[in-house]
């Protein structure tokens, strides 16, 4: 009986086969990547904004204190979107004229709000909640990062459960004293002795942090 | 391992002797469909893929769906938009909910509400514990009253023949012949509308008739008995109760107060108050007795009579019922209550004001009061029709109500209408009147205008807008004002201008803001209008009399007249005592049924005075013999899409004469049979005492009954190790002692967690997504057996068998002992549903939840998530509330308070028979109501140690009645 398969049928089984493999593998790979890739998780990228609003220039230069605007944070789930009479408390004064405020400006005597993209967005079933983790110590820059430096707001973490879940698991190392939270240049790095009183002395459960219900419902 | 199984004392066999209680007829005589239930998770083709399904074309649609699956993973997040407020009202932080006092009315009777607003968005009602009405709890029709402000299918514009017009069209037609109606002093100008306690309206139709003197008002409410009188009782204040026909704690304006009252004093004790029940078919007060007596039409009429002769030493009962009965009414003078039906004839409610002044209890337990106010020289219906049929009406403005559906049988509205030259229908839906009417106007929703309005007590309070109209709707304060000749003015103006008139004074914006935030105007009652004393006092017409059965005609318990027919979620909302869902019955006792040769599901024709309809026959077992029940409110042709032809129409056989039946019913069958969307027998467990009940004397012999009567495992017998809880541990207790069965908690349980409803269809095949059921059992003889009601949810099991059997741990423990359900981990394999023993767990086999409706996304609650298809959820102790409380209370630097996390379904029960708390609080109420030794779990003897707990059911029987 003739062979069926020339003897070069072995080399091409196994290339096949180590192709296969290697396939796959760069198929996961590029998942992975793709899933990690600042295009999926648009961690500093810019979106566009009817109005170029400069944290930098408010809050690195003014000094503005994050609660002046975001009025809601530490009492809220919502820290709050200034509405467009915050932005007039100042700019009925000052920069009245300026062609990159017509948008507000409009907003202000039409009655319509102004429109912005939204840049920090967690899914629908995940229920986050800005008051809890203020008054816990969570800085604003542990998340937000250094807004001050920012001429044009970007996010700077990916927002997936896997980075929520890091600092739940983990808080102590998290956590700021509560004169710092709103502090964008302190970062400290916590002795560990004040690492280990910490979560107590805040009353941090750190199982019920963990728990599915603590976010989803 | 120490085994737990003692020899059980021989007293047991008491208690056990009692079993089985059963679901329905098909239980007790243990039919195979009935065992279908039992044994399996779902009805026979609730899970099944019904299409014949090949290998090839199941491996076609696994593969596409794996394909579908992954590309849909390839998606980025869409950028969403953020709209800040321009000026933010100072009161308001966005998705935090704010809280409006308001009312419900029924039938024109104010239940005083609070109601949930999310960035000026009502999303959820519920009770407000300072009105009378209401005192924190609500009934199913409260709640669902939130479905209707988003209920698409309601009047959108003015329509003039159908043709959409508008707002200005219409007064400039209204006004027109007005200026006539001046110089003719309105003659034929007549008006309908609803009852109305509100004291603004009825002085604006008292302005209306005073400026068009021969102007008249009827007012037409069909499932309302109106009398001169109106009895305010008492429950809370009185020993011994006897309630003759009267169902005061089944849906009515003072249910909420009744139930509330009557439960304070079911504590088993010596303070425990007794009810007798003496009626034709089961009612949820006849499920509440003590005593539940039932007796045809006839021998109820002459029940108080009877009883007056034993009081009086007339008559010798000594040795019946009747005679214990009399005598424990005797012996409590003035701490007792005997309380008339509402449809009883008049006679007997003189027999049993004779009875309650002869006990004294004439101002102790009940009050007789002045009926409600009406309108000056009020016009009866029926003469209203004659004078239309001979064409004395020129203008026919209907108000709120819904005639030409709602009518007597012998009346003809719709051809009366077509002899009136101008008529309006003023109303939330374009119902069979407005398509009947030459102009349709549409009326704002409760929750969308200014209002004020009565408590069943007498007690006022305002209504408040949550939102501004969806549509372009008008509220009747603003028709009439068009009317007297202001049509720009806004209910607000003319609600306030009258309170300012009626109570004026200095400081008049305080005592506004003061009954706005309240709920109730302090101090305020209801006047009783002039007209009362001088109109004949209306009294319920004597019943027909004829050879053949018992007609009982009642309002719905859900849809009630028929207003409610388009609201879905009553609609799915299985009825108190039947678990009948999306249609209604004709109900009939096991005994008449199968002495007449029918059965039950038969399509019978039901023939009284040559008037027929054909129904559906429902064998009930607790009926009176030859009675048949049939519930209004169904049959509608024009009540939307929900509503449209659901059910029979029972107004068809319902005469001037007889609006609640009378004897002479006949009977046939038609040989059609019919399946009913009836819950009864689903979620069925393998159970033979789910209910554990005794009489006070037992229970007080024997304390520790509830537990002697079933083995549950000691508490080490487990192979799990015992999990410690530091910090909350949340629990629940359900008192089957006061427990009404009024299934409000299923409705605030839908409206709370976004729950879908599924239709009649899904229904029948078991797919209702109810997170809480409650269950009825009989007991006992089915002529005359005990109803029994229970809540039952997820039970919170600390040793949950879902959660071993969960192959992705899409439901798991929480460190404070919830059973969560984590929906994006579930895939959908049902194991769990399979594996729990109480049937608890819901699967959404189709994409349920309405997200294509504008209005209806807009009732949804934020906190909660919106399930998809393909995924188990049930119940979470409301565990949004629990977040909120914790978040609160930990950013407040102290500990959740007792009473600060309440579920929807506690929060609604009107009689406060669902506590929840914090199991390791040692003063909490739960752990209180945890250490009651009729406290037990259910399906205990499986050691899954529930953390939702019943207290056993004890009835405090007259030793004297066997």
């Amino acid at each position: 009986m003739p062979q069926l398969f020339p003897s070069s049928a072995n080399t091409i089984v196994y290339a096949g086969a180590i192709g296969a493999l290697l396939g796959g593998a760069t198929l996961v790979w590029a998942f992975v990547e793709l899933t990690w890739s600042s295009y999926t998780t648009r961690v500093d990228t810019v979106l566009y904004q009817p109005v170029p609003f400069s944290h930098q220039h408010h809050v690195g230069g003014l000094g503005i204190d994050c609660r002046y605007c975001h009025t809601s944070v530490e009492t809220a789930g919502s820290a709050g979107i200034p509405p467009t009479e915050t932005c007039m408390t100042c700019h009925s004064q000052i920069w009245t004229d300026a062609p990159v405020l017509q948008p507000v400006r409009d907003s202000y005597a039409t009655g319509r709000p102004l429109e912005w993209n939204r840049v920090h967005n967690l899914p629908g079933f995940v229920y986050f909640n800005h008051s809890i983790h203020v008054k816990n110590g969570v800085a604003c820059v542990e998340c937000h990062g250094r807004v001050d430096e920012m001429p044009l707001i970007s996010k700077q973490k990916t927002l997936y459960m896997k980075w929520c879940l890091d600092c739940h698991r983990h808080p102590e190392s998290s956590l700021v004293s509560a004169e710092d939270v709103f502090q964008m240049a302190a970062r400290p790095v916590p002795s560990s002795e004040t690492i280990s009183n910490r979560t107590k002395e805040r009353g941090v459960r750190s199982k019920i942090i963990t728990d599915c219900t603590a976010c989803h419902r | 391992m120490k085994t737990s199984l003692q020899p059980r004392p021989a007293w047991v066999s008491h208690f056990t002797s009692r079993f089985p209680q059963w679901r329905s007829m098909a239980q007790m005589e243990d039919l195979p469909e009935f065992r279908s239930y039992l044994e399996r998770e779902f009805p026979e083709g609730a899970s099944e893929w019904s299409d014949g399904l090949s290998r090839r074309r199941f491996l076609g649609l696994m593969g596409a769906s794996l394909a579908l699956a992954g590309f849909c993973s390839c998606s980025r997040q869409p950028i969403e938009k953020l709209a800040p407020y321009v000026r933010q009202p100072p009161e308001l932080i966005p998705g935090e909910p704010l809280w409006f006092a308001s009312a419900h009315l029924l039938s024109g009777v104010a239940r005083g509400i609070l109601v949930e607003s999310h960035e000026g968005r009502p999303t959820k009602v519920e009770g407000n514990p300072d009105h009378p009405g209401s005192l924190g709890g609500t009934d199913a029709m409260m709640q669902a009253s939130i479905l209707q402000l988003y209920d698409p299918d309601r009047s959108q514009t003015p329509l003039k023949r159908g043709i959409p017009s508008t707002w200005n069209a219409l007064l400039t037609e209204l006004l027109r012949p007005a200026a006539r109606w001046g110089a003719t002093k309105g003659a034929g100008l007549r008006f309908v509308s609803g009852r109305t306690t509100s004291p603004t309206l009825l002085d604006q139709m008292n302005q209306v008739i005073a400026r068009y003197p021969d102007a008249r008002w009827t007012i037409h409410e069909p499932a309302v008995n109106s009398s001169a009188l109106r009895v305010v009782c008492n429950v809370e204040r009185a020993d011994v109760i006897l309630a003759i026909d009267a169902d005061f704690l089944g849906s009515s304006p003072a249910q909420l107060a009744y139930a509330r009252q009557f439960a304070r004093r079911r504590k088993p004790g010596d303070t425990m108050n007794r009810l007798y029940v003496a009626e034709s078919a089961p009612s949820l007060t006849g499920a509440a007795a003590d005593h539940r007596f039932v007796l045809g039409p006839d021998d109820l009429f002459r029940l108080p009579e009877r009883i007056e002769h034993v009081l009086s030493g007339a008559s010798d009962e000594s040795m019946s019922w009747l005679g214990a009965l009399a005598r424990d009414l005797g012996n409590h003078s003035g701490r007792s209550l005997v309380l008339a039906g509402e449809f009883l004839p008049a006679a007997v409610h003189e027999a049993v004001y004779a009875l309650n002044t002869r006990l004294g209890n004439i101002g102790s337990t009940v009050q007789y009061l002045p009926g409600l106010p009406e309108p000056a020289k009020a016009l009866p219906f029926s003469d209203l029709v004659a004078e239309m049929q001979n064409g004395k009406v020129e203008a026919l403005l209907i108000l709120g109500t819904n005639p030409v559906y709602t009518s007597p049988a012998d009346i003809d509205f719709a051809k009366a209408l077509s002899r009136v030259p101008f008529t309006l229908h003023h109303g939330l839906y374009v119902d069979e009147t407005a398509t009947h009417c030459s102009w349709h106007l549409p009326e704002t929703d409760t929750l969308e205008s200014w209002s004020d309005a009565a408590a069943f007590d007498g007690a006022l309070c305002l209504l408040q807008p949550l939102i501004e109209p969806l549509y372009d709707g008008i509220s009747p304060h603003e028709l009439l004002a068009a009317l007297l000749g202001q049509p720009a003015a806004k209910s607000y103006d003319i609600v306030r201008g009258y309170w300012l008139q009626r109570i004026g004074g200095a400081d008049f914006g305080e005592t506004w803001h003061r009954a706005l935030s309240d709920g109730v105007v302090a101090g305020q009652t209801l006047r009783p209008s002039p007209a009362v004393a001088t109109s004949t006092p209306r009294t319920p017409p004597e019943p027909l009399s004829g050879e053949g059965l018992h007609l009982l005609i009642r309002p719905d318990p859900h849809v009630y007249d028929g207003r409610f027919a388009n609201n879905a979620w009553l609609q799915e909302l299985p009825k108190p005592l039947t678990k009948i869902t999306w249609e209604n019955a004709a109900h009939m006792a096991p005994s008449t049924a199968s002495r007449i040769n029918l059965k039950h599901g038969d399509v019978v024709e039901l023939d009284f005075f040559g008037r027929k309809i054909t129904a559906p026959l429902w064998v009930l077992p607790g009926m009176a013999e030859d009675s048949v029940l049939i519930h209004l409110g169904y049959g509608r042709t024009s009540a939307g899409k929900v509503g449209d032809g659901v059910g029979f129409n029972a107004y068809a056989l319902r005469t001037q004469e007889a609006p609640w039946g009378g004897s002479g019913l006949q009977v046939r069958a038609t040989g059609a049979r019919h399946v009913f969307s009836t819950t009864q027998e689903h979620s069925a467990m393998e159970y033979s005492h789910p209910v554990r009940f005794a009489t006070l004397t037992e229970f007080k012999k024997r304390p520790e009954f509830v537990h002697a009567i079933e083995e549950t495992p000691a508490y080490e017998e487990s192979l799990y190790p015992p999990v410690v809880y530091n910090g909350y541990s949340w629990g629940m207790t359900i008192d089957l002692n006061t427990c009404i069965g009024c299934s409000a908690c299923i409705i605030a349980c839908q409206a709370e967690n976004n729950i879908p409803v599924v239709g009649r269809d899904q229904v029948m095949r078991g797919r209702e997504m109810h997170w809480i059921r409650v269950d009825r059992y009989f007991s006992g003889p089915a002529e005359a057996p005990q109803i029994l009601h229970q809540p039952v949810p997820c039970m919170h099991c600390e040793n949950a068998p879902c959660e071993v059997v969960c192959p992705v741990a899409a439901t798991v423990h929480d460190s404070e002992g919830l059973n969560a359900m984590v929906y994006n981990r579930c895939i959908g394999t049902r194991y769990c549903s399979n594996n729990c023993p109480y049937k608890v767990r819901r699967f959404n086999f189709f994409h349920y939840s309405e997200t294509k409706s504008p209005t209806l996304k807009m009732q949804r609650n934020p906190q909660v998530t919106v399930r998809t298809r393909g995924v188990i959820e049930k119940c979470t102790y409301c565990v949004q509330r629990i977040s909120a409380a914790r978040i609160k209370s930990e950013v407040a630097s102290r500990a959740i308070r007792d009473g600060e996390v309440v579920p929807a379904c506690a929060q609604a029960c009107p009689a406060e028979a669902i506590r929840f708390g914090n199991l390791n609080d040692p003063v909490s109420v739960v752990r209180q109501f945890k250490k009651d030794p009729r406290n037990y779990s259910l399906l205990g003897e499986l050691n899954t140690r529930p953390r939702t707990t019943y207290l056993a059911r004890i009835f405090n029987h007259n030793t004297e009645i066997s």
